[in-house]
């Protein structure tokens, strides 16, 4: 891309760019830390990931200021526009990823003590494994401005849904085998929940880079695999 | 929308160089169509073909035809004054006479041959009002025009074009030498005049076509590079050219 006749809105738009890149990078880390965390029951690196979303948050705040005054100042058109927009969602999706990374560190600090060594933790880390694959991917398509990747990421929101839909089951029968699991798999529920919804926001970056881009969201329906919401419980008939 | 203006392979020679080449566009009525481009695009000679004001230059050539209404106006048997009356024009810089604010907007009518002093006092008084300044000017419409601010020259010469009732106003660049304020009531004049006449602007202010146009045409050295519905133009231009123009890489 051209250079901008005043050199002083690409330095803008470069520093945006920079803070968004930045926040990914400490949105990875939350996320990896806080699996890594609730694999290993580590207590001090679930702190450590509690703390990093004071951190995150404030990137956010300093994005949108700048995105907000680059508006202001430049009055922006065409793809300039849709850079700074795609910053202020690409932030915003960035720091809820923050948020549910803490959320997780927050449920492993809860559950200490209380957990089994149980073999579902394996399935939390292949389907993690994926959505850090999945926020890497989409954040590197964000840089690139690659739309091909964007896309790839975004179909690939299925699988994990298709993941947290048969981690929800198994944790239900955990919980119906015996009553003193009910604490920590509901823990572990919210866990695998949040770890989709990150997915998810994986997938909203993906659309914002196809807009950022084209200047258009993708079309067709988004791959949805997450059928919990609509699935009936039935606890088994209790024997006399 | 129907096309007012359909402009078919019109080309424009100052001498021996080309500033318009093959240019051919509709502009559709009762709506705004914005003309951007750098300085020496031919955009402004291109609204003057409109109601061909490049006749007074000499040396001007022009082939390809403008149809009015569905006639050519560079056609033979047509009156370059009804023409005029028809497509009306306003200016980069107010140029008001140097007469009453009365008798600016009256000198049209008149020289069309109005007589009656209550049907001048209409027209002056709509036209005025079309043009909101009738509320500042109402009591002094016997005073001179030159005496006004720069804004209200300007309001006052689009008053004193639309007073005999065009079917389209070309307009030049008319804010460029206005202050933000005056800025803005001629944007929400325009807006308003759309409603009866078809508006045609030029401007180098390109937030100001993104507010105001329906219809934008970029122009770069003396072609036609695209031209689109404003959202369009402003959002996802089809050309290469037109990014970069209108997002400040090239100018």
């Amino acid at each position: 891309m051209a250079e901008h006749i005043v050199k002083s809105f690409d330095q803008e738009l470069l520093e945006l760019r920079n803070m968004i890149a930045e926040m990914g990078g400490y949105a990875e880390k939350s996320v990896l830390d806080s699996i890594n965390a609730l694999m290993r029951r580590d207590m001090e690196q679930a702190e450590r990931v509690i703390a990093l979303d004071g951190t995150i948050d404030a990137l956010q705040r300093a994005a949108e200021e700048r995105a907000i005054l680059v508006i202001a100042k430049r009055q922006p058109l065409a793809q300039d526009l849709r850079e700074i927009v795609a910053a202020l969602r690409v932030a915003g999706d960035l720091e809820r990823i923050g948020d549910l990374g803490k959320n997780i560190a927050k449920r492993v600090v809860a559950i200490n003590g209380q957990m089994q060594g149980n073999k579902i933790f394996g399935g939390f880390n292949h389907m993690a494994e994926l959505v850090l694959e999945q926020l890497k991917q989409v954040l590197d398509a964000f840089a690139q401005r690659n739309v091909e990747e964007a896309l790839a990421v975004w179909r690939s929101d299925g699988a994990v849904d298709a993941m947290y839909t048969s981690l929800f089951r198994e944790l239900l029968t955990y919980m119906m085998e015996d009553p003193r699991n009910i604490g920590f798999c509901t823990h572990l529920l919210f866990c695998a929940k949040n770890i989709e919804r990150i997915g998810d926001h994986a997938t909203n970056i993906a659309e914002t880079v196809h807009y950022l881009v084209t200047g258009q969201s993708p079309s067709g329906e988004r791959p949805k695999n997450d059928t919990t919401s609509t699935m009936p419980v039935e606890f088994p008939a209790v024997a006399n | 929308m129907s096309e007012i203006i359909k402009v078919k392979d019109l080309c424009l020679w100052y001498g021996s160089s080309q500033a318009l080449k093959n240019i051919s566009m509709d502009i559709p009525e009762r709506s705004i169509t914005a003309f951007i481009g750098p300085s020496g695009c031919g955009k402004s000679t291109f609204l003057k073909t409109l109601n061909r004001m490049n006749d007074l230059i000499p040396d001007v050539k022009i082939t390809g035809e403008v149809k009015y209404d569905g006639r050519n106006i560079y056609g033979p048997g047509v009156d370059v004054n009804d023409l005029r009356r028809e497509i009306g024009m306003v200016f980069q810089k107010p140029n008001p006479f140097p007469m009453s604010v009365y008798d600016n907007v009256a000198y049209g009518p008149r020289t069309h041959g109005i007589r009656s002093k209550a049907k001048l006092d209409e027209i002056v008084e709509k036209s005025l009002k079309n043009a909101a300044i009738w509320d500042e000017l109402k009591d002094r419409l016997k005073k001179s025009a030159l005496g006004l601010s720069g804004g209200q020259q300007q309001r006052l010469c689009i008053a004193r074009s639309i007073a005999v009732k065009p079917e389209v106003v070309l307009l030049d660049e008319p804010t460029s030498a206005l202050d933000p304020i005056s800025t803005a009531k001629i944007e929400e004049l325009i807006d308003e005049l759309k409603r009866e006449f078809t508006i045609v602007i030029v401007t180098h202010n390109m937030q100001q076509a993104a507010r105001c146009a329906d219809v934008t045409a970029f122009f770069y050295l003396g072609n036609l590079i695209e031209v689109g519905q404003t959202m369009q133009m402003f959002s996802t231009p089809n050309d290469r050219r037109t990014q970069d123009y209108i997002t400040g890489r090239f100018g």
